[in-house]
C-alpha cells in the first residue's frame, strides 16, 4: 500500500468524523438563520399559517419605529459602559492576582462565584437588593448618608440602565480577569527583570511593557465581551421586563416575534441585529489586526 | 521581591473589598431565603432565625422539582451529545491536514459568536416541525448552536497539544483513526473532557432565551425560566423569599462545581484565547 493511498484514506476518515458536527451545525445554525432571513420578507405570524411575501415593508416599519432606535441606543450605551468598566476592573484585579501573595487563591475563588451564578439568578438577587422599599442597597446608602430617602431604582430609565450595567459588571468582570490574567502569565519574567535593571518606574513598566504585551489578550477579551453585551437579553428581561425605555435589541426582537406574534417583523429585527453584529466584528477584527485563528480562541456564552 | 508594609496592607484591603463585593449578593440571598414573608420587610444584616418555609414552598406550590429535573436532563444530554460529536470533529481538525481546514475552523468560530436572537424564528419553526415544542428535546437540539462550536474549538486546542509521536507508530501499524482516537487519545484526554463538558454543562444550565421561548407549560420549564417567572402563592404575598430560596438551590451545586474544578474551568476559559 502506498503512503499516498494511506493519506487519502485518512482524509476520507477525517471527513467522516467531521460529518456529525457539520450536519448538526447546518441544522441548528445555517438553516434557522436562512429561514429567519426568509421570514423577514414575509408577513408570517407565530402560527406560521398563510405566509406571504411582503418585500421590504417589515424593514421599513422597523426603521421607522422609535422603540427600535431606543433599543439600539440602550444596547450601545450598555455595551460601551459595561465593557469599558469590566476591562478596567478586570485588568486591575488581574494585576493584583498576578503578584504572588497569600490571599491569591482566596480572591480567585471569590471572583469565580459571580461567574458561576446563572444570569437570571443574579438578576433576581440584585433586583431584590435594589428593591425600593426593602432593598439592602437603599438601606446601606442611607446609613452612610449618601441619600436621605429611598430611591426607586427600577422606576426611572436612567437609574435602571445604571443598575443593569452594575449587575453585568459584577457578573462578568471575573471572565475578563481570567483572560487577562492568563495574558499576564504568558509574559516572560525576564522582560520585567531587564526593566527593573534599567530602573524603570512601576507606572512606566506598565505602560511601556505590560500593556503592549498584553494587547493580544485584551483584544480577544474585549471582542468576546462586546459580542456578549450586544446580544444581551436575560438581565434586561428579568430586571426591567416590560419597560420600553430600557429594552435592548434582543428584547425588542423577541417581544415583537413572540409576545406580539409578529414573526415576520421580529425576523426583520433579527436580521438587522445579525448584520449589525457581523459588521461590528469584521471592522473590529480588521482594525485590531490580531490573528484570531492562529491563536485559536474559544468562546463560552453564559 | 520585598514589599513595604503599606503596600501589603493596601493589597489586603483590596482583596477583602473585592471578595465581599463578589460574595455579598449570594450571602444576602441565603439570609433572605431563610426569612418569613413579614421578616423580609425588616433589613437585618445577620440572620436571627431560620425559617425553611420558602424552601418547602417552592417545591409544593410549583413544579420546581420537575424544573430541576428538566434542567439536569437538558444540560446532561447537551453535554453527552456535544462531547461525542465534538471529539470526532476535533480529531480531524487537529490531526489531519485537508483543504479548507482553517476556513472551517473560522466558520465554526463565527457560529459561536452568533447572536442567538438572529436564529430565533427559524429555530422556532424547526422545533415545531420536529414536534419538540415544549419538550426538553427541543432545548437540547437548539443548545447545540452555542455549545457545539466552543466544544469543538476547545477539544481541537487540547488535542493539538498532544505529541505527534503518539500516533506515528500506530499509523505505521495501519491503525484506523477510530482506533487511534479511542485507544490512544481518549485515555489521555480525561481532564480536557471534564473541562469542556463542565463549561458546556454550565452554559446549558444557565441558558434563558431559548428555554423561555420554546417551552410553554410550567412543568416543561428549566430552572432559569422557572425562577425568572416565579410569583408568590397569591398576588398579595411577597414572592422574594421564594425566589431567593430557588436561587440558592440552583446556585449551590454550581458554586461547589466551580470550587472543585476551578483549575479546569480557568484552563478551559483561557485555553487558546491567549497565544501560548
Amino acid at each position: 500500500m502506498s503512503s499516498h493511498h494511506a493519506l487519502t484514506a485518512r482524509r476520507r476518515q477525517a471527513y467522516l468524523f467531521l460529518a456529525p458536527s457539520l450536519i448538526i451545525l447546518l441544522l441548528v445554525a445555517a438553516w434557522p438563520l436562512a429561514r429567519t432571513f426568509w421570514f423577514s420578507f414575509t408577513d408570517a405570524t407565530l402560527s406560521l399559517d398563510n405566509v406571504s411575501w411582503v418585500g421590504l415593508s417589515n424593514f421599513k416599519n422597523v426603521l421607522q419605529d422609535g422603540d427600535w432606535w431606543t433599543s439600539v441606543y440602550n444596547t450601545l450605551y450598555f455595551t460601551l459602559i459595561s465593557v469599558s468598566l469590566e476591562t478596567v476592573l478586570g485588568l486591575g484585579i488581574a494585576l493584583l492576582l498576578h503578584k504572588s501573595f497569600a490571599g491569591r487563591s482566596l480572591l480567585r475563588t471569590a471572583v469565580m462565584v459571580p461567574w458561576a451564578i446563572p444570569t437570571v439568578v443574579s438578576a433576581k438577587m440584585w433586583s431584590w437588593m435594589f428593591h425600593d422599599l426593602y432593598g439592602v442597597i437603599n438601606d446601606l446608602l442611607m446609613k452612610v448618608g449618601f441619600i436621605s430617602a429611598p430611591i426607586a431604582w427600577m422606576a426611572d430609565a436612567q437609574l435602571s440602565r445604571m443598575a443593569i450595567i452594575f449587575v453585568d459588571v459584577w457578573k462578568t468582570t471575573p471572565f475578563m480577569t481570567l483572560l487577562l490574567l492568563a495574558g499576564l502569565q504568558s509574559i516572560p519574567t525576564q522582560v520585567y527583570q531587564s526593566a527593573a535593571v534599567d530602573g524603570a518606574s512601576a507606572f512606566r513598566t506598565f505602560w511601556k511593557i505590560t500593556l503592549p504585551l498584553l494587547k493580544p489578550a485584551l483584544v480577544v477579551a474585549v471582542i468576546f465581551r462586546c459580542l456578549d453585551a450586544l446580544r444581551i437579553f436575560d438581565l434586561v428581561y428579568v430586571m426591567t421586563s416590560n419597560s420600553r425605555e430600557t429594552s435592548t435589541m434582543s428584547v425588542y426582537a423577541r417581544e415583537n416575534m413572540i409576545d406580539f406574534q409578529d414573526l415576520g417583523y421580529g425576523s426583520a429585527v433579527s436580521v438587522l441585529i445579525f448584520g449589525f453584529i457581523a459588521i461590528f466584528t469584521v471592522v473590529y477584527v480588521m482594525g485590531s489586526r490580531v490573528n484570531l485563528v492562529g491563536g485559536s480562541s474559544e468562546k463560552v456564552s453564559n | 521581591m520585598r514589599k513595604s508594609l503599606i503596600e501589603r496592607i493596601l493589597t489586603w484591603i483590596a482583596i477583602i473589598a473585592i471578595s465581599v463585593f463578589s460574595l455579598f449578593p449570594f450571602y444576602w440571598a441565603v439570609i433572605s431565603s431563610l426569612k418569613t414573608p413579614s421578616g423580609l420587610f425588616k433589613i437585618e444584616y445577620w440572620p436571627h432565625s431560620f425559617e425553611w418555609q420558602n424552601y418547602i414552598g417552592i417545591f409544593t406550590e410549583q413544579p420546581f422539582g420537575q424544573n430541576i429535573l428538566n434542567s439536569i436532563i437538558v444540560a446532561g444530554s447537551t453535554v453527552i451529545l456535544c462531547l461525542f460529536v465534538a471529539v470526532l470533529a476535533a480529531y480531524s481538525l487537529s490531526r489531519v491536514e485537508f483543504k479548507g481546514r482553517s476556513a472551517l475552523l473560522l466558520t465554526i468560530l463565527a457560529v459561536s459568536m452568533f447572536p442567538q436572537v438572529a436564529v430565533l424564528s427559524g429555530m422556532f419553526e424547526l422545533i415545531r416541525t420536529f414536534g419538540l415544542y415544549n419538550h426538553w428535546g427541543g432545548l437540547t437540539l437548539s443548545y447545540m448552536i452555542f455549545t457545539l462550536p466552543f466544544t469543538i474549538w476547545l477539544l481541537t486546542t487540547f488535542m493539538r497539544q498532544l505529541p505527534r509521536e503518539l500516533e506515528q507508530a500506530a499509523i505505521m501499524d495501519g491503525a484506523s483513526p477510530w482506533i487511534i482516537l479511542t485507544k490512544i487519545f481518549l485515555p489521555l484526554m480525561g481532564p480536557s473532557l471534564v473541562t469542556t463538558g463542565l463549561l458546556a454543562f454550565i452554559a446549558a444550565w444557565n441558558e434563558f432565551l431559548f428555554a423561555l421561548t420554546f417551552t410553554l407549560s410550567s412543568d416543561a420549564r428549566t430552572v432559569p425560566v422557572a425562577i425568572g417567572l416565579i410569583s408568590g402563592a397569591s398576588s398579595f404575598e411577597n414572592p422574594w423569599g421564594r425566589i431567593m430560596a430557588a436561587s440558592v438551590i440552583v446556585t449551590v451545586p454550581l458554586v461547589i462545581l466551580v470550587l472543585i474544578f476551578q483549575k479546569n474551568i480557568v484552563s478551559g476559559l483561557t485555553a487558546g484565547a491567549v497565544k501560548e
